[in-house]
């Protein structure tokens, strides 16, 4: 496709095709850093696409106690949908059942500001029956309620961002399973140091990308066949006889600068770990840049 | 440039009203203009200017130098900017108040704060009763903002208070935080009897006890609760020393059990 190359990996020109999407940031604390990544990785669960998810959502970073609104380890969570009702009713939902209650947890928004507003602990406050408490302190209110082992913390709203992207990716190819695997793991960990920005598939991973639409009626996406390495022989393969391993990294971001950047970081990695180690070549996922408004050109973004 | 500053030349010779000395009333007011305005409150008529020598400034501080009892409505319905009293003031000091910052350096009569919707209010000395309660017939007392009171407070701080935040660093008189709706009263001192009399909601922290205990209250033990972190790093901001009692164990005392009963008491546990 191309002759770019970084490092000696191939790099494709060409762009991945993200979509706008709607995204709020929690913070969650708990009286250790190990019970709050219990509730957010909980929380971040069966989160991996909106597809089938509802929503896709995923830890940010984890905080110290100094960077929390109570002073307790914290762990910031991103959530991303593709309309408000449907996060209204993701974040409810896995708050009520996922947060509130983990031993000692307590929920905040994580964002700063917004154009609009979800609701959080004015959502989940009528858990405690009657016996729920607002707390207005400054411009923030808070609800309490009464739990088995104290209190749940949780404040009322948070803010929505209509300024999210959802979709950036890298399709990462190689020779071996494990050399591309190695290659998509160090990208996923540059990844994850680029804040506001998430990779919601299992350890930042996806090994079975799809494409839109399949040949049976009501499935909405399907398997990328012209990346599947099995079937190099049958189809108007996407990847060469030297590939016989792609692994994809989805990456939403609060903003497409953030998106941009996870992109720049993860291609980066791979660049430096080099052909040998890990990846041959470095593809993204597109639609002809009709659906999406976001593209980002990896060549734009390669080291 | 120094604020607008009047300067008092002698006590008063009757109460006065000085509710319409703000910064939002007096901006583009010309001095002689201001000299002009009436500030009687009997038949005797009385302007600013035979009680005040008044020094230009920027409106957006006033300043009182020298204070009197008979100051009364301070600063009552201040919106924005900053009022600062060098002394005493009388009854109803910044009532009313929906935003800016209120000083006062010295003693507040009754009725300090009553009906605060917004904003800072300040009393460096004493505060009389009521303070950030409400009139008779009113169906609430302070509804938001904030009241620092270093010294100590009369009774019913807070009566009716529904939102915001009531801090007495001294002592506070009887039925304090009296028929509270909600919001947040903490008292440094010892508080007098009754505390939380009537209470549907809200919050009182008593860091120095009280004198009497109402026994609508009932005790739900000792905890270190989240929302307590949340209200010491906010307390803190005006007060460390409020802000501080609120850390650590509290005992937890649920009321008044005689009205709604889902107010709080905290007091510091052992």
């Amino acid at each position: 496709m191309s002759e770019l190359t970084a490092s000696g990996v191939a790099i494709d020109d060409t762009f991945a095709e993200a979509f706008d999407m709607r995204a709020t940031a929690l913070i969650i604390t708990a009286d250790s850093a190990k019970w709050a990544l219990q509730a957010a990785t909980t929380m971040t669960g069966f989160a991996t696409s909106v597809i089938g998810c509802g929503c896709e959502a995923g830890i940010d970073c984890e905080l110290v106690a100094q960077q929390t609104p109570d002073g307790r380890p914290g762990v910031r969570v991103l959530m991303f949908a593709t309309s408000t009702a449907e996060l209204q009713k993701q974040l409810q939902n896995r708050v009520g059942q996922c947060v509130l209650t983990s031993p000692g947890s307590a929920c905040y928004a994580g964002l700063a500001a917004g154009e609009d507003k979800l609701n959080l602990g004015a959502a989940i406050r009528y858990f405690a029956d009657g016996w729920q408490i607002a707390k207005k302190l400054g411009d923030r209110r808070y609800w309490r309620l009464p739990v088995m082992d104290g209190e749940f913390v949780c404040e009322s709203t948070t803010p929505m961002t209509k300024r999210a992207v959802g979709g950036g990716n890298l399709l990462i190819m190689g020779a071996k399973p494990e050399t591309t695997l190695a290659a998509t793991e160090a990208a996923v960990e540059a990844m994850r140091a680029v804040p506001d920005a998430i990779m919601p598939f299992p350890g930042g991973i996806v090994r079975s990308g799809s494409k839109v639409g399949s040949k049976y009626k009501g499935a909405i996406a399907s398997t990328n066949h012209l990346y599947c390495p099995t079937l190099k022989g049958a189809v108007d393969s996407a990847i060469g006889p030297e590939i016989a391993c792609v692994l994809e990294i989805v990456i939403d971001g609060l903003t497409s600068e953030a998106v941009a950047a996870a992109m720049r970081a993860g291609l980066k990695a791979i660049a430096d770990l080099g052909p040998q180690c890990g990846a041959l070549r470095v593809g993204a996922g597109n639609y002809g840049g009709k659906l999406g408004k976001h593209h980002y050109r990896l060549k734009e973004l390669m080291p | 440039m120094s604020g607008f500053t009047f300067r008092l030349r002698a006590p008063p010779p009757q109460r006065v009203d000085l509710s319409a000395l703000t910064p939002q009333a007096l901006n583009g007011r010309s001095a002689s203009e201001i000299a002009a305005l009436p500030i009687h409150t009997t038949r005797a008529a009385l302007s600013v200017g035979d009680l005040f020598d008044l020094k230009q400034g920027d409106f957006a501080e006033i300043v009182f130098e020298g204070g009197a009892e008979r100051l009364d409505r301070v600063g009552a319905h201040l919106g924005a900017g900053a009022i600062r009293v060098v002394g005493d003031v009388g009854v109803e000091a910044g009532r009313a108040m929906t935003g800016g910052v209120l000083t006062i350096e010295g003693n507040a009569g009754p009725y300090a704060g009553s009906g605060l919707r917004g904003g800072l209010m300040k009393i460096g000395g004493d505060a009389g009763e009521r303070l950030g309660g409400s009139f008779a017939g009113e169906a609430e007392g302070m509804s938001g903002g904030a009241i620092h009171v270093g010294g100590n407070a009369g009774a019913r701080a807070g009566d009716k208070m529904r939102r915001g935040l009531l801090l007495i660093e001294g002592e506070a008189g009887d039925c304090a935080g009296s028929r509270m709706v909600a919001g947040t009263l903490a008292i440094g001192g010892q508080a007098g009897a009754l505390p939380g009399y009537l209470m549907n909601r809200g919050t009182i922290l008593l860091a120095g006890g009280a004198a009497e205990m109402a026994p609508t209250f009932l005790d739900c033990g000792a905890f270190e609760l989240v929302a307590a972190r949340l209200l010491a790093d906010y307390v803190e901001t005006i007060s460390r020393r409020l802000g501080a009692a609120f850390r650590g164990p509290l005992r937890r005392y649920a009321g008044d059990l005689a009205a709604l009963g889902k107010g709080e008491i905290f007091v510091r546990a052992p």
